[in-house]
């Protein structure tokens, strides 16, 4: 019988930014439905979270910016991933993002932003469905 | 505060009562079977007399100005003025951000506070490359003496007050305010402000540190001893729960926590040296305003009682002015929604009045839109007229502490007092707060009730109005406020500029020089002010600090 192997998650903070109280709930409520969750910590660069990405071998990198600067940094961790050829990372995000800009991240590779409001179960939900591997 | 008879009479109709009402609940059940509040108090149908049995007005509560402040700390309050009406503002640059000001100086705003953006607040340049994608966002970028000229450029600072959210540079904004104080021919005896300057809930709840704790307490104490000689009147620190509760603590968890840190700033002083009635008459405090009108009331008032009692009887402290908490509020970020974004004016309305009833000295009230984007100046302005219609036009502030007696409100004082005073022995237990932020206990128990609360949510416990309850379908909010993306490139350009135009030699020297102090045991302040004056920048500060002094390292807590 083949085991299932878990759904393994980088919860990442790229940036300065040290909200991480949405990242924190966000990890714990991904644990509690049977993923494993490996949590960067603050002050990640976007080739320090692609690297942890591959050294930890995860199906999903979820990305929390509270700060304004997901609009350079989720881009960035999306280029990163294409020059190694990465296709089959699913990649979310979350924190302030106006709606203005989410065209642009979902064009970078970005495949879905939660906004505040959203609930945990929704994001468990997505990520069983949307999983690229 | 019955005699004897009346309590006993007293409780008997109670119980009468009591049972009166049981009986009809079986027909008619109330909304919960049980209500508690977020600190995990359990809220009675009825609060009388019988809960103050064991309070003595005078020792418990007493007078306005008076030990142990229960009721306020100055002995008119707001009849003799309103407190601060203070917005939280910094906008991408110095030009951009002192405009944004002297708009809020001409709307009656009564104090400034300076938003920085986060490189600034963790000692980085606009060129270096972690600040990418960072330049501007949450406030303004300071790169060296030159920003903060154009920051305060005719603001005259001797008739402002001015709050500046720093923390681990702290040492060198101050530094660049008085080198501005200078040129403007201001006496830095004439200074009014406040620098944050609380690393403790950097490293459990905020996240803009740079040194490790040892150096970081070091900093702080030698900025508390060269502002006690010579500016009197500058709050050396902002001892914050805000950012506490904003992580997602209870009410009983941000008082107890930031007292908890205000022991450990007290204690590293006394370290170093300081006389407590020296430094502590200028210790500040920073609360929330969450959504829980009573319990956050109470929550102000029981934080005054207890950090009298912790001055005096901990610290022997002599001087009333050391037992005060004097305390700014800004209204809770994390309780506004995106969904039906106006509902936020009524939310922070709530909030605000709690502040005033609870005793502030200042306030900040949060913009409709923050949890869209950064405040326009339309939500700004519509968030000082909350403050301006309490003040002006609601009555509030005609007596002093006008909740104080309601039984409610007693009682809640009373028990947040006693379960924040239960924490603050267990992280004295534990080696104190840096320790217990070492452990990680501070950071868990904060994740824990974060958890919690989010729980509640979802499982529809906890109503938020618009998220989980009465939504409806509504248009993407457009033409939101955006920080010019151009302003990293000016900023760079700038500092090259600088960077060609100042005497290097001077800087080099400057620098050199701080390294020496660092290494030794000297007060940081004057070498700091040096090196600031000869236009060394921010970051080539840190970097000199950095080298020596280490950089913190994160526990990781899960």
């Amino acid at each position: 019988m083949k085991i299932a192997r878990k759904i393994r998650v980088l919860a990442a903070k790229p940036g300065l930014d040290g909200h991480d109280r949405g990242v924190k709930v966000i990890a714990r409520a991904l644990m509690d439905a049977g993923m494993e969750v490996i949590y960067t910590g603050l002050r990640q660069t976007p080739q320090q979270i692609v690297e942890a990405a591959i050294q930890e071998d995860v199906d999903v990198i979820a990305m929390s910016v509270l700060s304004g600067a997901h609009d350079y940094l989720f881009p960035e961790v999306m280029n990163l991933l294409k020059e190694k050829e990465i296709d089959d990372i699913l990649v979310i995000g979350g924190g302030i993002i106006p709606d203005e800009d989410v065209p642009a991240l979902k064009d970078s590779g970005i495949s879905e932003i939660f906004g505040p409001g959203t609930l945990t179960e929704d994001i468990v939900n997505y990520i069983k469905q949307n999983l690229k591997r | 505060m019955l005699d004897h008879r009346d309590i006993k009479l007293l409780a008997e109709e109670f119980k009468n009562w009591s049972e009166k009402t049981e009986a009809i609940l079986a027909k008619q059940p109330e909304r919960q079977e049980v209500f508690v509040n977020t600190s995990g108090i359990p809220v009675k149908r009825l609060y009388t007399p019988l809960d103050q049995e064991d309070m003595a007005y005078a020792s418990d509560m007493g007078f306005p100005g008076e030990y142990p402040f229960t009721r306020g700390v100055q002995p008119t309050m707001y009849r003799g003025r309103y407190w601060t009406m203070r917005q939280y503002a910094g906008f991408a640059s110095a030009e951009e951000s002192n405009k944004r000001y002297r708009f809020l100086l001409e709307q009656g705003q009564t104090g400034l506070s300076v938003a920085f953006d986060l490189p600034t607040q963790i000692g980085y340049d606009s060129d270096h490359e972690m600040a990418m994608g960072e330049v501007g966002k949450v406030g303004v970028a300071i790169d060296s003496l030159k920003d903060m000229e154009i920051l305060f450029n005719e603001i005259p600072l001797d008739r402002v007050s001015t709050s500046m959210t720093i923390n681990a540079p702290a040492s060198i904004l101050l530094a660049m305010y008085l080198a501005v104080a200078e040129q403007q021919g201001v006496n830095a005896e004439k200074l009014r402000g406040t620098i944050q300057n609380d690393i403790l809930k950097e490293y459990s709840s905020r996240g803009t540190y740079i040194f490790s704790p040892k150096p970081s307490m070091r900093i702080i104490t030698d900025i508390f001893s060269y502002c006690a000689e010579r500016i009197p009147q500058w709050n050396t620190i902002s001892i914050s729960g805000y950012h506490i509760r904003e992580a997602g603590s209870t009410a009983v968890q941000e008082i107890a926590f930031t007292l908890a840190n205000g022991i450990a700033y007290v204690e590293a002083a006394l370290e170093a040296g300081l006389d407590v009635d020296t430094f502590g008459p200028r210790l500040s405090f920073f609360f929330n305003a969450h959504l829980d009108f009573f319990e956050e009331v109470a929550k102000y008032r029981a934080a005054r009682r207890l950090w009298a009692r912790i001055m005096k009887e901990r610290f022997k402290a002599k001087n009333p002015k050391s037992m005060m908490i004097r305390f700014h509020t800004q209204t809770a970020g994390c309780s506004l929604t995106a969904q039906q974004a106006s509902n936020n004016i009524v939310r922070v309305a709530f909030q605000a009045l709690a502040a005033v009833l609870g005793g502030t000295q200042s306030l900040h009230t949060n913009s409709m839109d923050e949890a869209l984007c950064l405040p326009s100046e339309q939500a700004v302005q519509i968030a000082l007229r909350t403050q301006q219609l309490i003040a002006y036009e609601s009555g509030v502030c005609d007596t002093i502490d006008p909740l104080g007696g309601s039984y409610y409100v007693e009682a809640l004082t009373q028990e947040i007092d006693q379960r924040a005073e239960g924490y603050i022995k267990m992280i004295d237990e534990m080696g104190g707060a840096a320790a217990a932020i070492e452990k990680g206990f501070i950071q868990r128990e904060i994740q824990e009730s974060a958890y919690q609360y989010q729980r509640e949510i979802e499982s529809g416990k906890r109503v938020v109005v618009g998220v989980n309850r009465f939504e409806v379908e509504e248009e993407k909010p457009t033409n939101l406020l955006r920080v010019d993306p151009s302003v990293r490139v000016s900023q760079i350009e700038r500092l090259k500029k600088l960077r060609s135009e100042r005497d290097n030699d001077l800087v080099s020297k400057s620098l050199f020089e701080l390294r020496r102090i660092a290494q030794g045991r000297e007060n940081l302040m004057p070498s700091i002010l040096r090196a600031v004056k000869a236009y060394a920048t921010l970051g080539e500060i840190c970097d000199v600090l950095r080298e020596v002094f280490g950089e913190y390292q994160q526990v990781s807590v899960t």
